[in-house]
């Protein structure tokens, strides 16, 4: 959909560490038994991922999936695929009870690039991001509001945050990572 | 005079001046000065005024526990008052001013309370002020705020950036003297992760003034060394300019690092608050010198003996050329020797003890310096400054034996350790009879979760006087704590000094111990809020028996240090009144922060643009950009009305309604709540959630519903539509979003965690587009695509499908009585969307319309308002909704309580229309009279007003209210006397609260 643009349009900001808006990013939540094979086939089908565990995210060829609660994951795949990948879950999913919806507009993507993106974001959650490695998500908040984060590498960061506050977030992660915030040089 | 010496100063370079100012005066100084060192080596010793007698106050401390030299700090955007420069850090371009005087710092007409300081004693404020009242707001409170009171009120924003950090650590070390850092060495040896933080820009603390040898090195040396090594542990942290701020609960510690305030305007967040969780906590925070009471210890140069040697030996700075130096302890002499040793005179030292025979004063007398055991001063003589003292004996009520001329006075009362990081959680103290303080009761710590200690105390803060036995006790404390925190065993030794021999010192509480009357009047406890031994014992004497109520009668320890200095000598004079032993008085409580700590730390990063979060929908710049007027919404923050150049806010609402009405009106309506509700037990659900049948809404329909509380009031409302077999999708009112996705949360986790439901909350996902007005389906049908006909898509049905090119869901629903289409696209294709429907109803007359706009219409059309017409006390039958209640379902949140006598009750006020009989509109809320008084004598109630606007469409004022068996009084005229002043009453009659096209035409085209 030509139309489709993401909250901030990929606004991005130089501060200690890169702070930038990642653009449309496909994201589906699918509720249903985690332990059943019938949503691990679902999820593998679509995205090529194994099923992470609690507090993990996992990667497969067409996307990511990341444990949300004991019920709950989320999906992050391309943007324009993921009304199709909807689709497809759901069918896969069958008769068992599952909500699969997409969710890819209700929410803003950052990411935060730099050896202290750890630090950055410890500015403004409560989660000790000291024990963050890649394959690790972390539902928590930053500051006023409720966000998620895991490592793609051990430099970059990505944060989830709800779309009506894209530019809250924005700001509150260039506020962090401003230049003179140095806290371990 | 007090001067700069010729050498020393262990933390100054002489080889970087700064050049600073105070009350206008330039002034040098050194990198590595205090403002204090600073100010004391430029010959300033008179800093500031009392609070209430304003006598002349100079520097009494070297750190944190200074009560008087308080200054206003900067200038402008960077000005604060209350600053100590104790512990303010020089830099060049500082400017500061002295505090509380008039006219000025020299001159004090305010001192005149000093003469008549026996007509305010304790207690005054609470005699004098008992009435009459106006007497206090008129007369009283403006004199006492003219001459009381401390620093100015900064009256520019602050120009700085603060920010928040949260630290995860298994060991936090409070406190970076030699205690700190031998605790810091085993815990960092466990391989446990530590976080040492010390409040002043440099480590070591006071061991190195008080000299000695570590492990056979200098304290110095062995300083150096020791960091080294901690600084090669990546398991161990070190912070400077940090201090311990607060203990909380399960091991929550909150750091105060002072990042710029020495570099201001360098870039840099002027302060950091460290939110810090910790397995294990050690408090190695020392201990502070007390003061001893004796007749004119407030005189400027009366000082700790150990801040006078603080002064030579770490910033080289002299407190006078003759200082007589008066103790009851050992530690007394180290300064008399450490002056000596500068080249300075040393008089006498004063002993209070009958004898002095330990090894210190052994070495005084060595040097050649007159030692008095048994002797105490009677009296300070000097005004804005000392300039000498008359002897007496200790035992005795005071009769000079002798006069010295002295222009300081360095007194020692003994060590109390710093138990405020120890007692905030909870730990509790014991009276340490040999050293005459409270201490810290290691069998009483603080307690976690789990009712294991998570505090332990080390070094001086325990209560260990002697280097050896403070090295001994910290490492034993840094290693218990790692090991609680899951460290390895450390097998390595600690460090190590040699054992000293210590007279003991002797309690002195009073000097002389039989000082009369007169002498008690000059013997200051708490020297900033001028609380002298005289009123404390006077508290004794009206009756005053707790600690709590003494502190609050008399306002000991109740300034800016938080009785730092007071708090014992005071606790301890008030046992002595009370004839009782001190640890019976007890100790006021030790409550956070430990120092004053800045509200920009506290605020962190919430200020400007990221003060809250503001939610804005996808097409929140364009309504910005057209000059919207905003109204906050919860978070949101929604258009009121588009005002055009010239025009009023209410000329647009106005505008937007008969633009509406007429033409074509677009709404954003991204915010409404839609969350989806999904599964084999999803109709069941529903039917519990709303009380309406939801469960046999056809697919593709759409039905108005309402939710209550389990106790039967109103709590949201909004459109359900059917969406296939097992799914429904609910949209609630924008505030309430989140709420009603919590509730049935709730519902589905606690009570009926056996059914099969998902709830999804997709508010977000979707922009939404009300279309609405005679030309609604005709823009929608330019834009061409699937079908709006009244045909396929009639009245309260919906349909997916394409609008243009965007991807819509279309629901034929109405909020405003007008042919409307509400219409959700992808957010991410809303503005788009939003922008292609402005330029395609361009010739159908298109306006957007704000929030106001939307409630004039549905107040029209009589549809309530969550938060109007409800206010948590309201339910369904009070509104005539009675049709939207199922008679048929067994059950529904809310339903039994709707059954309860009081709810059943006739009596209740139920919703109409009114109209004014003067066609004016009625002023919100306005309560409508009945007759008589009720049994307060206050006018009887019958109604009031819910909802009212003037109406553009009608040309009148339109409400709707809640009136006592209002449907009944159809027709009748109630009254509504107004509160503006004018004593009228508006008359207004009860009517049908639909005031527009009640058949529902218009809508249904």
């Amino acid at each position: 959909m030509s139309n489709a643009v993401s909250a901030l349009q990929g606004a991005s900001f130089d501060g200690y560490c890169k702070v930038e808006e990642a653009g449309l990013t496909g994201m589906i939540a699918l509720r249903g038994d985690l332990s059943s094979a019938g949503v691990a086939n679902a999820v593998k089908a679509v995205t090529g991922a194994a099923m992470p565990g609690q507090g993990e995210v996992t990667e497969g060829a067409k996307g990511r999936v990341g444990w949300m609660s004991p019920d709950e994951l989320l999906l992050i795949v391309d943007h324009a695929e993921a009304p199709g990948i909807v689709e497809a879950a759901t069918k896969s999913l069958g008769d068992a009870h599952s909500l699969v919806v997409n969710v890819s507009d209700a929410r803003a993507v950052y990411r935060v690039k730099g050896a202290a993106c750890r630090e950055v974001i410890a500015k403004l959650t409560p989660a000790d991001t000291s024990v963050m490695q890649p394959g690790m998500l972390r539902r928590t908040r930053i500051a006023q509001i409720p966000a998620a984060f895991y490592l793609e590498d051990d430099e970059t960061a990505v944060l989830v945050c709800f779309r009506s506050v894209a530019q809250y977030a924005f700001d509150l992660l260039k506020d962090a990572a401003q230049p003179g915030g140095e806290i371990f040089k | 005079m007090s001067t700069r010496l010729a050498q020393g100063g262990r933390l100054i370079d002489r080889s970087k001046p700064k050049n600073f100012t105070f009350n206008g005066k330039r002034m040098k100084g050194y990198e590595g000065d205090t403002l204090a060192a600073a100010l004391l080596g430029e010959d300033q010793m008179l800093m500031g005024r009392s609070f209430k007698y304003h006598r002349p106050r100079g520097v009494v401390a070297s750190g944190a526990e200074e009560p008087n030299a308080l200054v206003n700090l900067g200038q402008g955007e960077r000005f604060e008052p209350n600053q100590r420069v104790t512990t303010t850090e020089l830099f060049d371009g500082l400017t500061c001013t002295s505090q509380n005087h008039w006219p000025s710092l020299e001159f004090d007409v305010g001192v005149v309370n000093n003469y008549a300081a026996r007509f305010l004693p304790a207690g005054f404020y609470y005699k004098t002020f008992m009435a009459p009242a106006a007497a206090w707001k008129h007369l009283f409170e403006p004199v006492i705020r003219k001459s009381a009171g401390l620093g100015q009120v900064p009256t520019e924003a602050d120009a700085d950036r603060y920010e928040h950090y949260y630290h995860h650590t298994d060991v936090v070390i409070i406190g970076g003297g030699v205690a700190g850092l031998a605790s810091a060495l085993a815990a960092g040896r466990s391989g446990a992760k530590v976080l040492v933080m010390e409040q002043t820009h440099h480590w070591g603390g006071r061991a190195a003034v008080d000299g000695g040898e570590i492990d056979g090195q200098s304290v110095d040396a062995w300083i150096d060394a020791t960091l080294a090594e901690l600084s090669a542990m990546e398991n161990v942290t070190l912070r400077t300019r940090m201090m311990g701020s607060g203990v909380y609960d399960h091991g929550y510690v909150l750091g105060y690092e002072r990042v710029a305030d020495h570099t201001p305007g360098d870039g840099r967040p002027r302060h950091r608050l460290w939110r810090i969780r910790t397995k294990q906590i050690v408090t190695a925070t020392g201990a502070i010198e007390r003061p001893l009471s004796f007749a004119g210890n407030d005189i400027p140069g009366v000082m700790l003996a150990s801040a006078v040697r603080d002064y030579v030996v770490n910033w080289g700075v002299s407190i006078g050329d003759r200082t007589v130096v008066v103790t009851n302890n050992d530690d007394g002499y180290r300064t008399a020797l450490v002056l000596k040793e500068a080249g300075l005179e040393v008089p006498v030292v004063l002993d209070a003890r009958a004898e002095a025979t330990g090894p210190l004063a052994e070495a005084a007398r060595a040097a050649g310096i007159r030692v008095e055991p048994g002797r105490a001063i009677a009296k300070v003589h000097g005004g804005k400054r000392v300039t000498g003292v008359s002897v007496c004996l200790q035992a005795g009520e005071g009769s000079a034996l002798e006069e010295i001329p002295c222009d300081a006075v360095a007194m020692s009362g003994g060590w109390s350790p710093v138990v405020h990081m120890w007692s905030h959680c909870g730990g509790k103290l014991i009276w340490d009879e040999a050293q005459a303080h409270f201490r810290p009761d290691p069998n009483r710590a603080p307690t976690s979760h789990d009712g294991e200690a998570f505090v332990v105390t080390a070094g001086t803060a325990s209560g260990a006087m002697s280097q050896a036995d403070t090295l001994e006790d910290a490492y034993a404390a840094g290693k218990a704590a790692a090991k609680a925190a899951g460290g390895k065993a450390v097998r390595k030794a600690g460090p190590k000094a040699e054992a000293e021999e210590a007279q003991p010192m002797a309690p002195v509480w009073i000097m002389p111990q039989g000082a009369g009357p007169q002498k008690r009047m000059k013997m200051w406890l708490d020297y900033q809020n001028d609380v002298k031994v005289s009123d404390v014992q006077l508290a004794a004497r009206e009756g005053y028996e707790s600690v709590e109520h003494t502190k609050r009668y008399t306002t000991l320890g109740m300034a800016t240090d938080q009785g730092k200095l007071s708090n014992i000598n005071g606790l301890a004079v008030l046992s002595d009144a009370l004839d009782q032993e001190i640890p019976t008085t007890g100790t006021t409580t030790f409550r956070p922060p430990y120092t004053p700590i800045s509200f920009g730390a506290i605020a962190g990063e919430a200020r400007h643009e990221i003060f809250q979060p503001i939610r804005r929908t996808p097409m929140h710049q364009w309504h910005e950009e057209a000059g919207a007027y905003m109204e906050p919404v919860g978070h949101w923050r929604r258009p009121y009305c588009y005002a055009k150049p010239g025009e009023t806010n209410e000329q647009a609402v106005h505008r937007e309604v008969l633009n509406t009405r007429e033409r074509l009106g677009l709404l954003d309506a991204s915010t409404l709540g839609k969350l989806i509700v999904k599964g084999p037990d999803a109709g069941k659900f529903m039917d519990m959630m709303y009380t309406n049948m939801m469960s046999n809404l056809a697919v593709g329909k759409c039905r108005y519903g309402l939710m209550c509380t389990e106790n039967g009031f109103l709590s949201d409302d909004g459109v359900v539509a059917r969406i296939d077999e097992d799914t429904w999708l609910c949209h609630t009112t924008s505030g309430g979003a989140d709420r009603i996705h919590a509730w049935m949360e709730e519902w589905l986790q606690t009570e009926w965690w056996d059914w099969k439901v998902y709830v999804a909350n997709v508010t977000e996902q979707l922009a939404q587009v009300a279309v609405v007005g005679p030309n609604a389906r005709k823009v929608l049908e330019k834009l061409g695509g699937m079908d709006v006909s009244k045909e396929t898509l009639p009245f309260m049905q919906w349909a997916d499908g394409k609008i243009g090119d965007f991807d819509a869901r279309v629901y034929r629903i109405s909020f405003s009585g007008e042919l409307s289409y509400e219409i959700a696209v992808p957010a991410s294709q809303g503005r788009a969307f939003w922008d292609a429907l402005l330029e395609a109803g361009e010739e159908f007359g298109v306006m957007p319309y704000g929030t106001e706009c939307l409630h004039i219409m549905r107040a029209e059309k009589g549809f309530i308002m969550i938060g109007d017409e409800t206010d948590g006390t309201v339910i369904p039958q009070d509104l005539g909704l009675n049709w939207a209640i199922s008679k048929k379902k067994e059950d529904f949140l809310g339903k039994r309580a709707q059954e309860r006598s009081h709810m059943t009750d006739p009596e209740r006020w139920k919703l109409v229309g009114l109209e004014t009989l003067d066609g004016s509109v009625l002023p919100d809320g306005a309560y409508a009279v009945g007759e008589g008084n009720n049994v307060h004598g206050q006018r009887n109630m019958i109604g009031r007003v819910t909802s009212t606007y003037y109406s553009p469409t009608l040309k009148k004022g339109i409400a709707m209210g809640l009136i006592k068996h209002g449907p009944d009084r159809m027709g009748e005229v109630v009254d509504f006397p107004t509160v503006d002043g004018s004593n009228t009453v508006i008359k207004a009659r009860i009517c049908d609260p639909v005031f527009y096209d009640k058949d529902g035409e218009k809508q249904n085209v």
